[in-house]
């Protein structure tokens, strides 16, 4: 299947298009135990995330992510997740927004696992900077189906190559965020920090990474976002979720099908965004100031 | 007094050349980059000496380069051509991890602009300098206590510096320096961010802390005020060169260039001129009576603004002494007048 398609796609690429794909063709002849590698791992690790999401009861993991908001975000948006979870029980996508769920999962924690430590190393190093640059946009600008291509190519069709196309869509944001968050470090801190006698190490760690947090934890909230709209089109290479759901509904004419599909990616979308976007910022307000707010409610109503 | 910190013919230039050090004996190179126009010359050989247990003002407009000429003295900023030296060894030349030494254990800065770490309490923030350094928590916690205590912030240990006022804020910076109880303070323009209450109040603390502990305070302003209130010494700088060095009274009777006694036409007389510098020989070679217990007697190191209700209350010339108790000369009212006015 796979020569066929590369038989096709030569046929119609012009002369760097014939070379990108005599490039991936180099790859499959050559990189093949390397990809395996890369297959075998990404697979154990999307496994392990599926696994512990599958395995509570449904009404258990809406309870914990649930309270998860009630502790970081606030007591309206506990109850409203509560509902849209049992929305999403209800609709009997559960299942496959679990699945999703452990594709953004897998992906966002590769990708943050690369960008995090790359964002350090670029806001320092001019040079590494002036090479990730320009790769970073040609991972955001180029269209995220193109992707999809040699993907399916190195890692065959499934979860894999969903994980990898998704992880190279989403990575840009955390690099370019964690670097412009420790160059916005105010020079008087930096020269604060100097001055006592850190190291480098010690700057980069108690003066510049606290400094940059927030704007480090934005990048990751944008590379989770990013990671969930792009595995949802990664269901067209096989990636399962709820994708396929909304997939299946383009493909039948199924607008009720493609409906409730897309209301479950948007729960979980405002869930992710909610719940990641509260580690930028301390919580407002303690549990116990919340419960009494809660209490005070209640006795107004 | 020995000497502490000398500045030895200190240049620094800014631009395409920032990185660039020129060694001794290279003046044909310093030339070439003074020519070239897109350099900026921050400092033009400076030598100074400060001596240990001062406080030494640099004043200046700004621009004047008296925050760079700081800021070599930690080795923040490496000097073009030139040498700044600490105890006798040139603070560039030290290898990064002398320095990191000499810094956690010789020196501490305060900024004008607080340069408090946000996300920690004002306690963390005290103790920044000696956690840096590696002392375990409960002893750096206990001095950094010790440090807010003393300057009178010992009820907002937990406090973030976004809950605290700009005055507690520079407290807890000074704090934040003294915590490393450190020989040097280095302090740039710490209190120019203040309003003058509040500022006033933290020059008394630092002479009160200079009254406890003498330390070296090298204490960068723009406010002639401040410099005459706190400094022993002053340096007066503009465009990078140092107009002239000495204690406030030197630089007002004594100005050796015109752009210093322009400077000090601001300032108040009464406040830094000392009876010792006006008194003078009394008509017909009378000697008073300095065994006289009734009449008043003036120590020539005391401020006109001191002397003047003691000397408009004697019905005598007021005879002055000095330190080894020997007379100098006597103030009258008349002599007192005329030195008010702006010499």
């Amino acid at each position: 299947m796979t020569h066929s398609l590369l038989a096709v796609l030569i046929g119609q690429a012009g002369p760097i298009g014939g070379a990108a794909n005599h490039f991936v063709s180099w790859l499959l002849s050559y990189g093949q135990p390397l990809f395996d590698a890369i297959n075998l791992f990404i697979l154990a690790l999307a496994g392990i995330c599926e696994k512990v999401l599958i395995t509570p009861p449904p009404w258990l993991l809406a309870l914990i992510v649930a309270l998860l908001g009630f502790w970081r975000v606030n007591g309206g948006f506990a109850v409203l997740s509560l509902i849209g979870l049992n929305l999403v029980i209800f609709m009997n996508l559960w299942t496959p927004m679990i699945s999703t769920l452990a594709l953004v999962l897998a992906a966002s924690l590769l990708a943050l696992l690369i960008g995090l430590p790359l964002g350090i190393l670029a806001a320092r190093q001019r040079l590494i900077w002036q090479i990730t640059r320009p790769l970073l946009d040609l991972m955001q600008t180029m269209p995220a189906f193109v992707y999809l291509i040699p993907a399916v190519m190195l890692f065959s069709t499934g979860a894999v190559p969903s994980i990898i196309a998704t992880l190279i869509f989403s990575m840009p944001p955390v690099v370019r965020l964690t670097v412009l968050g420790i160059r916005q470090v105010p020079n008087d801190l930096m020269e604060a920090g100097r001055s006592f006698g850190c190291s480098e190490l010690q700057l980069l760690r108690k003066v510049q990474l606290p400094s940059a947090l927030p704007t480090v934890m934005t990048g990751v909230n944008q590379t989770i976002m990013l990671a969930l709209s792009m595995v949802v089109i990664a269901s067209m290479i096989g990636g399962g979720g709820l994708g396929d759901v909304v997939l299946r509904g383009i493909q039948q004419l199924n607008i009720g099908l493609g409906f409730e599909g897309g209301m479950a990616v948007v729960i979980l979308a405002v869930i992710l965004d909610r719940l990641t976007q509260s580690l930028s910022t301390p919580p407002s307000e303690t549990v116990p100031e919340r419960l009494q707010d809660m209490l005070n409610l209640w006795r107004l109503g | 007094m020995g000497e502490l910190i000398r500045i030895r013919e200190v240049w620094k230039i800014f631009g395409e050349s920032s990185h660039q050090t020129i060694q001794e004996g290279c003046a044909s190179k310093l030339e070439q980059l003074l020519l070239n126009t897109a350099n900026r010359v921050a400092v033009r050989d400076v030598s100074l000496t400060i001596k240990q247990g001062e406080i030494f003002v640099v004043m200046g407009l700004s621009g004047s380069g008296k925050s760079t000429l700081l800021r070599m003295i930690n080795g923040l900023i490496n000097p073009t051509a030139g040498s700044v030296e600490i105890e006798g060894q040139a603070v560039q030349a030290l290898p990064p991890s002398d320095l990191i030494a000499l810094r956690r254990q010789k020196m501490a800065m305060v900024f004008q602009s607080f340069a408090l770490f946000p996300q920690r309490t004002a306690l963390d923030n005290a103790a920044f300098g000696l956690e840096v350094a590696g002392m375990p928590k409960g002893q750096r916690q206990e001095r950094a206590r010790q440090a807010l205590e003393r300057v009178g912030l010992g009820n907002d240990l937990h406090r973030r510096p976004s809950q605290l006022s700009g005055g507690m804020q520079q407290r807890v910076g000074l704090a934040r320096a003294l915590a490393l109880d450190p020989p040097i303070l280095l302090m740039d323009e710490a209190f120019s961010a203040l309003d003058p209450l509040i500022r006033r109040d933290m020059q008394d603390l630092l002479l009160d802390l200079q009254n406890e502990q003498q330390r070296t305070v090298v204490f960068i302003s723009h406010d002639l005020d401040e410099a005459v209130r706190i400094g022993d010494r002053i340096a007066l700088m503009q465009d990078g060169r140092l107009l002239q060095c000495g204690s406030a009274e030197e630089l007002l009777c004594h100005p050796n260039d015109p752009a210093v006694r322009q400077f000090f036409q601001e300032v108040d007389p009464s406040a830094v001129i000392s009876v010792g510098a006006i008194a003078e020989q009394p008509a017909e070679g009378l000697v008073p009576d300095l065994q006289d217990q009734r009449k008043p007697i003036l120590h020539a190191n005391t401020l006109l603004q001191e002397a003047i209700p003691v000397v408009a209350a004697a019905t005598e010339p007021v005879p002055v002494i000095s330190e080894e108790q020997d007379f100098i000369g006597v103030v009258t009212a008349n002599t007192l007048l005329r030195s008010l006015r702006t010499p």
